[in-house]
């Protein structure tokens, strides 16, 4: 069993819930900081993606998770962070200045679906970030003075004060310290008073109009940051990808990274990185248990968005609370543990009532 | 029976009309709320209760008709506005935060105060954390004028319907109000938890000197508790007074409490 | 001028005739969304289904083509039917969220088991009107589209009729806004609902069977679920008529944006009118505004 025994406010909300998890957490990332001494280089690069997906999961996660705004495009603020990260690089801006100046265009970008959003929900914003998605890939197909058009944009080396960091290791620390610092960032806003109203504008709108929340400017701002932080991912995938095409960014990107926050479990930063870390290692995992499948099944390529739809159908059916909701139920069975009691977490059944009139 | 100085009203309604499509909501309401007091309004369903406490909070547009409160006029505010000049009010259906716990909720009630710059929030700087200590040590007074301790960190979708009311109640008073909007408090809560409750409406406002409207049903919290009387229906002012001169008034039994 | 009118007239004709496609598709989607206020993603993939069902019956077992189309329609109908029953219904009482995730999940998981079932290439089967065309006052139309119309036509009339002037439409309805309450005024729930999605596998097997002709048998006709969207969105969320109305219109703007519009408009103008018409009129031309009352 597990206690708080606090004596200070500043110790029921830090960061972690217990030494343990802070040393837990530090290992973690002692262990990830060490880990290119151990790999090759193919895998460090495997890595540094899968990173760059955790940040733009993250994205996502802020908007979907946390202010409950679906959105099924945003692979649409991952080209526009890659592509206008490229083309200021081509410009001659330093990297850092670049990178930032592509998540704003990004959050601009976010601005611009945001406020007509604010009159939608749900499906229809489900709808509007689709059809917007669709249009942003045919934009970036004919734009081709600015984009390379069908033919692509290749990308810069990225140079940080004149090293470059093209190389795998040095790329892959990039990566994850752009992430940490992300991932801290919106911590610490969950932890106060705008992540807070975030929550607030999803559980209930009336209530936070009556609390003093500017509930349009909060879902319009949310857009904004999730999109700032998805351009950021994008500037990042402009370096692992070297050349830019617009079928790297098509709706099946942006259906891959609902996968990754729908499965990882709505809501939680956690969730997001887990989302991330499963859905960029299916495709190879899939690859891997290839050779033991009979060879009609193995050899199509619908092999791929068939195990797709499978995991999301079962994490939808069976596990909704997704990867988070598992570790929150092992995390609680392991603090209580002699005590535990098995249907702490059943469901129980429920009727469907219509979201028409919410 | 408290008495109270001749101050200038706190808010003043002045010949206020709404209409949803082909219905009077409101007709030419016209009222005022002395600081101080316990208003309670009564009146059957559909007189235009909870209507008045939208229009007042701005969820509707009034059709005609002003809102003055501290001279400040209402009608021209935006919703979300409402809240920073002291207004907090509670809802019929309670519509509390469901995902978060219970402190998560009354600290949301804080946020008409200053929350932080956000530059300040992304950072985490001590200054923010001690605005943050400093929103919890306001939180805990509530925590502990209302009774909820053992709910503190709970999360409100387990809790049981007379501790959601107390902990929106508890919400609505983290904001610090001057003038509070109940809407029906004592709806779904036993004889046990509404005496609680008129112990509290009492303490709100000899305490925390809060003005409190209350829209109720409930006759024996409005005797018990309620300074003056307003009962409506359809929309207008049937009867103003104490609560025995109202509930003895001819046409407001007619209209509402029975023989 | 004469010119003018002649294009205009032609390509009029073959909007409505596209518009009637996507006022098929979107007929479907909106039946399912009426009765269980879940959006189905999937129903692309069920046009897919029938039209490769179609392929296999016509080409390898050499049916005739109506029967073909009707083994189709009834093998989509109970597939459908199993669709809801064994899974969609397990997450009754989850947000709408839940349904949309499950249905793009379903949809995943079609496409890939029929791109794995039969290959990436396109094909095609002969109907009884392929490669004829009428003509009519100067313009020609071809046959088959004049037989999607018409089937479209038909199927609306059927089901407005079905959903306003029957028990079991009404009881639909009821079922979709308050599921609990459904249940306690007698109204089979689970069945209900499992037979709407048997209805919106009907209208999507007619119009999978129908178009794949014109577009080939291939695994991107999902797409056309997203036209259908557009169409919906525009005649208003949860109205029938509306869903005709919309892919009606949606087709008509299509044609006139390839011709009168720059280059490339017209692969996007139906995302376009969705934008708009969602900021600009939420609820459609024909839809109903929705509120909460607090």
């Amino acid at each position: 069993m597990r206690f708080d025994y606090h004596t200070q406010y500043r110790e029921g909300f830090a960061l972690w819930r217990s030494p343990f998890d802070r040393n837990l957490y530090a290992l973690l990332l002692l262990g990830l900081c060490v880990l290119p001494w151990f790999m090759t280089p193919f895998m460090l690069g495997e890595m540094a993606y899968v990173f760059i997906l955790c940040v733009a999961s993250l994205g996502l996660m802020s908007l979907t998770g946390l202010t409950g705004q679906v959105s099924l495009g945003h692979a649409a603020f991952i080209a526009i962070g890659a592509y206008g990260h490229a083309w200021f690089l081509s410009k001659g801006l330093p990297l850092p200045v670049s990178m930032l100046m592509a998540a704003l265009l990004s959050a601009a970008a976010g601005l611009l679906v945001g406020i007509p959003a604010i009159r939608v929900s749900g499906l229809y914003l489900a709808m509007v970030t689709l059809a917007f998605a669709i249009i942003v890939e045919q934009i970036i197909g004919h734009w081709s003075s600015v984009t390379g058009g069908f033919t692509g944009l290749a990308v810069n080396d990225p140079v940080l004060i004149g090293q470059s960091l093209s190389g795998p290791k040095a790329f892959y620390y990039f990566c994850l310290i752009t992430l940490v610092l992300v991932l801290v960032a919106l911590l610490n806003i969950l932890r106060s008073g705008m992540g807070r109203a975030l929550i607030g504008v999803r559980e209930s709108e009336a209530a936070s109009y009556a609390l003093g929340i500017p509930v349009e400017r909060m879902k319009a701002g949310a857009f904004a940051l999730s999109a700032g932080i998805t351009g950021l991912a994008g500037s990042m995938l402009a370096h692992h990808l070297k050349y830019l095409t617009p079928d790297g960014f098509t709706l099946l990107l942006s259906l891959e990274l609902v996968l990754m926050v729908v499965i990882g479990g709505l809501g939680s930063l956690r969730g997001a990185v887990l989302g991330a870390v499963l859905i960029s290692s299916l495709p190879t995992a899939i690859s891997r248990i290839k050779p033991f499948l009979p060879e009609s099944v193995a050899k199509q390529f619908g092999l791929e968005t068939f195990i797709f739809g499978l995991v999301l159908a079962l994490f939808v059916l069976f596990e909704p609370m997704g990867l988070n909701g598992r570790w929150l139920k092992i995390r609680s069975f392991l603090e209580s543990f002699p005590i535990y009691r098995k249907d702490t977490f059943k469901r129980n059944k429920r009727y469907m009532k219509s979201e028409r009139y919410r | 029976m408290k008495t109270y100085n001749a101050s200038p009203p706190l808010l003043t309604v002045d010949k206020l009309s709404l209409t949803f499509g082909g219905v009077q909501a409101i007709a030419d309401l016209s009222l005022e709320v002395r600081p101080g007091e316990v208003l309670a309004v009564i009146g059957p369903n559909g007189a235009g209760k909870t209507s008045l406490l939208n229009a007042v909070t701005r969820v509707f547009d009034p059709s005609g008709g002003q809102i003055h409160f501290k001279g400040q006029d209402l009608t021209q505010m935006q919703r979300h506005q409402i809240a920073t000049l002291g207004i907090a009010r509670t809802f019929q259906n309670i519509e509390l935060f469901e995902a978060a716990t219970v402190l998560d909720n009354l600290l949301l009630g804080r946020h008409r105060f200053f929350q932080g710059h956000w530059w300040q929030q992304v950072l985490r700087t001590p200054a923010l954390t001690r605005l943050e200590e400093e929103a919890h040590a306001e939180v805990e007074k509530i925590i502990d004028f209302l009774d909820l301790t053992p709910w503190r960190h709970a999360p409100i979708a387990g809790l049981p319907y007379g501790v959601r009311k107390v902990v929106e109640l508890g919400r609505a008073l983290c904001a610090q109000p001057e003038l509070l909007f109940l809407d029906e408090p004592a709806s779904g809560l036993n004889p046990e938890e509404t005496r609680e409750l008129a112990f509290w409406i009492d303490d709100i406002r000899s305490e925390l000197g809060v003005t409190v409207v209350m829209v109720e049903h409930d006759m024996s919290l409005v005797s018990a508790v309620a300074d003056r009387v307003i009962c409506m229906a359809q929309g207008r002012v049937l009867a103003q007074g104490s609560p025995p001169e109202v509930q003895s008034h001819p046409a407001v039994i007619a209209a509402y409490l029975g023989a | 001028m004469n010119d003018f009118w002649l294009t205009f007239a032609q390509l009029t004709v073959n909007g409505i005739a596209v518009g009637a496609i996507y006022a098929l598709v979107a007929l479907g989607i909106v039946l399912i969304y009426k009765a269980t206020e879940v959006l189905n993603f999937a129903h692309g993939d069920l046009l897919v289904v029938s039209a490769f069902s179609a392929w296999g019956l016509i080409t390898v077992w050499g049916l005739p083509f109506w029967l073909a189309l009707m083994i189709t329609v009834l093998g989509v109908a109970l597939f459908a039917f199993a669709l809801d029953a064994l899974v969609i219904r397990r997450i009754a009482g989850q947000p709408q969220f839940a349904g949309v995730m499950l249905t793009i999940a379903l949809a995943f998981m079609i496409r890939g088991a029929v791109s794995m079932l039969f290959g990436p290439e396109s094909r095609n089967y002969p109907t009884p009107w392929s490669q004829q065309s009428t003509q009519l006052a100067g313009l020609s139309i071809a046959n088959l589209q004049l037989v999607i119309l018409g089937v479209s036509m038909m199927v609306t009339l059927v089901l407005f009729c079905f959903f306003r002037f029957t028990r079991l439409g009404v009881a639909m309805q009821a079922a979709s806004q308050n599921q609990l309450a459904a249940y306690l005024n007698g109204v089979r729930v689970k069945r209900v609902n499992s037979m709407v999605w048997a209805l919106g596998g009907v209208t999507a097997a007619f119009a999978g069977v129908l178009l794949a002709p014109i577009t080939l048998v291939d695994i991107s006709l999902w797409f056309v679920t997203l036209k259908a969207l557009s169409a919906l969105v525009l005649g208003g969320f949860g109205s029938i008529p509306g869903a005709i109305v919309g892919g009606l219109l949606i087709g008509l703007i299509e044609q006139y944006a390839g011709v009168y519009m720059p280059d490339g408009t017209k692969d996007i103008v139906a995302y376009l009118v969705l934008i708009a018409v969602l900021i600009v009129r939420p609820h459609g031309l024909l839809g109903e505004a929705h509120g909460r009352r607090v």
